[in-house]
């Protein structure tokens, strides 16, 4: 079972992706703790895509793609824009150190690593491509 | 996401709606970052009708703990869904922010 979803590059999409994550899982009978992690994930890799990559230029578009077979979720978050973006490697966010440097971001791919078994960023042309994957059981 | 403000004697309360993300951080952080708000004693955030946060809405509690903690005045988290709850422990969060389960326990806290 395959899904697509294409949006513009502005944080005001981020609703709709999450809505259509939601309602692709929801047939799924997961747990709502399960679902709201994989929609989080996806929320995160989105958000990075629309602000880091595309500095949130409406007129640059993302591709998502969801396909569920044999308990396992692969989703594929395509770029279209001219920007490579490939996060460096992840590292555990040192929490005390943000709260005293009353620091806002640097948590978003930490949590994609810990919510996914598989996190793949890579470059196809000119474009990133971001590759998700999970098994649910 | 809609931030309702109840101020009482020396303690305020947050009520959150809806869900919190890249895009709607920005509420949560204009209420948090006004200046008289630290003429409380304590800032109550009631998550009951707090349905979703994304890491943009755990930095907008992170950015402003230590001004906070700075001014004694303390942060207390009560009501929180499970599946928000969650999101907290992935990152280890919930060692660093009081989160108790209701109202009452807040108000204690």
């Amino acid at each position: 079972m395959k899904s697509s979803l294409r949006i513009a590059c502005s944080r005001s999409h981020l609703q709709e992706v999450r809505d259509f994550v939601r309602n692709y899982l929801t047939g799924l009978s997961l747990p709502e703790i399960t679902i709201n992690q994989v929609v989080l994930a996806i929320d995160e890799v989105v958000a990075n895509f629309i602000i880091h990559a595309n500095g949130e230029d409406e007129t640059q578009f993302l591709d998502l793609e969801l396909a569920f077979e044999k308990q396992e979720l692969n989703v594929e978050i395509a770029d279209h824009g001219d920007t490579i973006y490939l996060p460096g490697e992840h590292q555990s966010p040192d929490l005390r150190a943000y709260i005293k440097e009353g620091r806002k971001g640097g948590m978003g791919m930490a949590l994609v690593n810990r919510l996914m078994d598989r996190v793949e960023f890579f470059t196809r042309g000119n474009h990133t491509v971001c590759h998700l994957s999970k098994h649910l059981a | 996401m809609k931030v309702t403000a109840q101020p009482s004697a020396d303690t305020l309360t947050l009520l959150l709606d809806g869900e919190l993300d890249a895009s709607s951080a920005i509420v949560l952080d204009t209420e948090l970052a006004k200046p008289d708000i630290l003429n409380y004693r304590k800032v109550l955030i009631d998550c009951a009708k707090l349905s979703y946060i994304s890491s943009a809405g755990l930095g907008v509690f992170i950015s402003h703990l230590q001004r906070f903690q700075d001014a004694n005045v303390k942060l207390v988290f009560f009501n929180m869904q499970e599946k928000v709850f969650n999101v907290f422990e992935i990152l280890g969060l919930d060692a660093l922010m009081t989160i108790v389960p209701s109202a009452t326990e807040a108000e204690a806290a």
